[in-house]
């Protein structure tokens, strides 16, 4: 146990390329929007532009944003499990062609996929033309917090199925017959083995597609028609139109804790994931 | 276990090595007699005429391209990259102006400076007095395109985007400056406003105006008027030929209350070391030749006379290529620069974006 | 019942990629259309195919790309996936640091991110193709540890520390045991970061040297004026490219898989 202990004890050194990596690009640079953050114009401690995350505007583009974020986590981890299960049903999983199909359509431009789907969900776009070939009345989708979910649902997707993805694909199917035949139901199976073994994917899911979609801002740009702000959209009007880098830096850093505190729940969480994944 | 370390770093080194590399190797194509670095609007400049500079001249131009003014003074503002040359608009040149960051232009190398109308000269002279530091590029109005089939009799006034007759069919600029400037125009004020009062007049006029506005969009206003999404849009002169060009029932106006002349315009910034090279490039603008392929490129109106002179009737009586006499003069050139009145505007738009 | 569910997960799977791919569906399109409006069918046209490799900007622009693109994913693989195993041999404590640390690029909005990088680089190297690199491994990196550590979680290490027991070097014993283990979150790692790479453009953009063009920051540049057409047609060729490119490795590895299955069988 001892030589164990002192194997896992070295292996922490691997980090450490990472860690240098992270101090010189990630650590020092989050030093130069702290300084923006807690001084004003003149050069001055302030706590203003951190504490301006409270005013009306932003707290209301902040609420905005938490539920375009939390639908849109919701929205894809309901797409995206059944995707998984499906696949793995099908015995798409060890293939590596099927991770292709999910990623493929990413590699085209992300402004030129959200163009096109503005086209599609515009007054006289294809969705309505069909929909209108069909019989149907139009839909009025196009800038509204609708065209927005359809958006950020559509491009993050694909960083929800990948680690649920490699999380299921290599559940042994032995593991689901010998739970079978201990007479468990397919309901049994799925939520005694295949759920918790997934959950570490879940997770990096739920992180990967939670806080970028915050913060975007190109979508509800184009697909919310300018009239609908995530916080996102006020960060980069401060640091861009207005030109107020240390409001933008503010509000920023007031993000950064917020959603740090809600992860240090889920990073918990995680632990004991952890835990009972190998125990 | 160290062996195995030591290879991940190296083959790492070895790859940022190559990386860092491998961009520098592709520049040193021939002896250049120097270089420029030049930042502008996307999409501003025919590329080929980069190249054909550079063959004229031997000066080779890094190019780089930036969306809004704004944008464009981030990038230059943070020192990271030398710039030489600028192009933005107006009131942004009347900022930098104030801030000291341009030289003069040299204006004896320029032979064909002369190109460019007086008339031109005059605008920019608005927020560069004595035409020290501009030389005009391209300008134009703003203006409202719309769909006359959709829209009932002509539009003369700004009225139309404000009556709540065509609620849920009209497209604004997701621009502040633009977006206050057609408020403030309607209301009667100038654009340049210092008048706090006015600014939220303005701001209130335009949030009774929100649920009857589509969409606020930079990019696309012209493409949703063009497909029938929407029958009116708050546009650039320039956008609204091409508009017309995609679809022919579409007319250009610009309001009688008057609106918001614009010109763009190159200066040479402080941190040039080579005026001589930088005036070289903007010399070349102002060629016959070199204009009339810009213009063909862009379609914006050209200040460059000799192009005007040389366009075919049709485009040289088109309003949206050359906006008459009469439509310009009652329009303003935008040059308030003023911190706290944009700061008080930033802060409006916010409001009444997330209204 | 098996058959029932066979129908079900397929078009289930068909209704997911009917999402994923109907925006490529609508840019094929348009890269056949002779308007340059997007909004307006102008007839039938293979022009912009032809233009487009007549158009240096755009092919030094996807060059770019691709080096950038491959470039970063690979050295946030060489530098995440060690470190993913150092952290999780990490206590409790540490751990948590670490991942904090790792989540942070994903928790900035990307313009902050961009701004941030640029003052910093402005320090100590110039604005080129070099500091965009950096850049994007840094935003990379996260994405790699994020997708290997839910398979280093499940993996059971025992039989990593039984391999050592029984005299394996570490070299050795991670190739054979943990590399194969960690494979797939290794590869969906590598695509993420890849894909990443490909679709930036706030970051690229403010970390770029002038004339440093990636096909991002080339389309961020056309979008006030319209999207050039060429840019569709190149959409289309690498979107047909790569399918066909994914095939010919599938067809491969099926036969060289019933290869193994029919020697196993003898």
């Amino acid at each position: 146990m001892n030589e164990l202990e002192e194997r896992s004890s070295k292996r922490h050194w691997l980090a450490t390329p990472y860690a240098i990596w992270i101090i010189v690009f990630t650590v020092l640079p989050l030093i130069v929007i702290f300084r923006y953050a807690l001084t004003d114009s003149a050069g001055h401690f302030t706590l203003e532009n951190t504490a301006a995350v409270t005013s009306p505007i932003n707290m209301k583009a902040m609420w905005f944003s938490l539920k375009i974020a939390f639908g849109c986590t919701v929205f894809c981890i309901l797409l995206a499990y059944p995707m998984v299960l499906a696949m793995k049903h099908l015995g798409l999983g060890r293939r590596g062609i099927s991770l292709f199909i999910i990623i493929l359509p990413m590699w085209m431009n992300f402004i030129l996929r959200i163009l096109a789907w503005q086209m599609i969900l515009s007054n006289n776009g294809i969705l309505n033309l069909m929909i209108t070939k069909l019989g149907f009345k139009p839909v009025a989708v196009a800038n509204t917090p609708t065209a927005i979910m359809i958006g950020v649902v559509y491009d993050y997707l694909p960083y929800m199925i990948l680690p649920i993805y490699t999380a299921i694909m290599d559940i042994s199917d032995d593991l689901i017959e010998a739970a079978k035949d201990l007479g468990a139901g397919s309901f049994t199976v799925f939520f005694k083995v295949v759920f918790p073994l997934s959950i570490p994917g879940l997770l990096s899911g739920t992180v990967m597609v939670f806080v970028p979609s915050m913060t975007s801002f190109v979508i509800s740009d184009i697909l919310g028609g300018g009239k609908l702000q995530l916080i996102g959209n006020i960060i980069e009007q401060d640091f861009i139109s207005g030109n107020n880098w240390h409001m933008g830096s503010g509000l920023s850093v007031a993000l950064m804790i917020f959603v740090l505190i809600s992860m240090e729940f889920t990073i918990r969480e995680e632990k004991t994931g952890r835990e009972s994944v190998i125990w | 276990m160290k062996k195995n370390r030591f290879s991940f770093k190296k083959i790492a080194a070895i790859i940022m090595m190559a990386a860092l590399v491998i961009p520098a190797g592709g520049c040193g194509k021939a002896a250049a007699v120097g270089e420029i670095t030049v930042i502008n609007y996307g999409e501003y400049l025919d590329p080929d005429m980069l190249d054909l500079f550079t063959k004229e001249t031997g000066i080779k131009v890094n190019y780089e391209e930036a969306i809004t003014p704004e944008e464009m003074y981030t990038k230059y503002s943070s020192g990271a990259i030398k710039y030489d040359l600028v192009c933005s608009s107006d009131y942004m040149m009347k900022k930098m102006i104030l801030e000291g960051d341009f030289q003069e232009i040299p204006w004896d190398a320029m032979e064909n400076k002369d190109n460019i109308g007086d008339k031109f000269y005059e605008f920019s002279s608005a927020f560069d007095p004595g035409n020290k530091y501009c030389v005009p590029y391209f300008w134009g109005t703003l203006g409202i395109l719309y769909d006359t089939t959709k829209v009932k009799g002509p539009v003369d006034s700004w009225d139309v985007l404000f009556n709540g007759e065509y609620a849920g069919d009209i497209i604004m600029q997701n621009s502040m400056k633009d977006t206050f400037m057609v408020a403030l125009k309607y209301l009667g004020y100038s654009v340049n406003t210092d008048n706090p009062d006015e600014l939220k007049e303005a701001q209130q006029l335009l949030l009774a105006q929100k649920p009857d506005v589509q969409a606020y969009l930079v990019d696309e206003a012209r493409d949703e008027v063009v497909a029938g999404n929407a029958a009116m849009a708050v546009v650039y002169s320039g956008e609204a030929y091409l508009g017309h060009e995609y679809n022919n029932d579409l007319a250009y106006v610009v309001p009688k209350e008057g609106s918001n002349v614009w010109i763009d315009c190159w200066a040479i910034t402080k941190e040039c070391e080579h005026p001589e090279y930088a005036a070289k490039f903007l010399d070349f603008l102002c060629r016959e030749d070199v204009g009339m392929t810009n213009f063909e490129y862009i379609y914006y109106s050209t200040p460059n006379e000799k192009v005007v002179e040389n366009m075919d009737e049709e485009l040289r009586n088109d309003e949206s290529i050359v906006p008459s006499d009469a439509s310009v003069e009652k329009c303003e050139v935008c040059v308030q620069v003023d911190d706290d009145v944009t700061a008080l505007m930033n802060e409006l738009w916010k409001e009444l974006k997330s209204e | 019942m098996k058959r029932f569910k066979d129908i079900i997960s397929g078009i289930y799977i068909g209704f997911i990629g009917l999402i994923l791919y109907a925006p490529i569906l609508v840019l094929i399109v348009l890269s056949f259309n002779a308007s340059r409006s997007r909004v307006t069918w102008g007839g039938f046209t293979f022009d912009w195919y032809i233009r487009l490799f007549s158009n240096q900007q755009i092919l030094e622009a996807l060059f770019t790309t691709l080096i950038l693109a491959f470039a970063s994913s690979a050295v946030s693989v060489l530098v995440g996936v060690p470190g993913a195993l150092g952290i999780h041999a990490m206590n409790k404590k540490k751990y948590g640091i670490f991942m904090t640390l790792t989540n942070i690029p994903m928790l900035n909005a990307d313009i902050v991110t961009g701004i941030a990088l640029m003052l910093w680089f402005v320090h100590f190297i110039p604005l080129g193709f070099g500091s965009v690199l950096l850049a994007h491994i840094t935003f990379n990196i996260p994405y790699v540890i994020l997708s290997v550590m839910p398979r280093i979680q499940q993996m059971n290490l025992s039989v990593y520390e039984a391999t050592r027991d029984l005299g394996a070097g570490p070299v050795y014993a991670f190739f054979k045991v943990l590399l194969p283990e960690m494979m797939p979150g290794i590869i969906s790692g590598f695509f993420m970061a890849f894909t990443m790479s490909m679709d930036d453009f706030v970051i690229t953009y403010f970390t770029k040297g002038a004339g440093v063009n990636t096909l991002s920051t080339m389309i961020y540049g056309e979008i006030r004026k319209g999207i050039k057409p060429e840019m569709y047609a190149l959409s289309t060729i690498i979107f047909v490219a790569v399918s066909i490119i994914l095939l010919c490795v599938n067809t491969l590895s099926e036969k060289h898989k019933n290869h193994i299955v029919e020697e196993k069988n003898l």
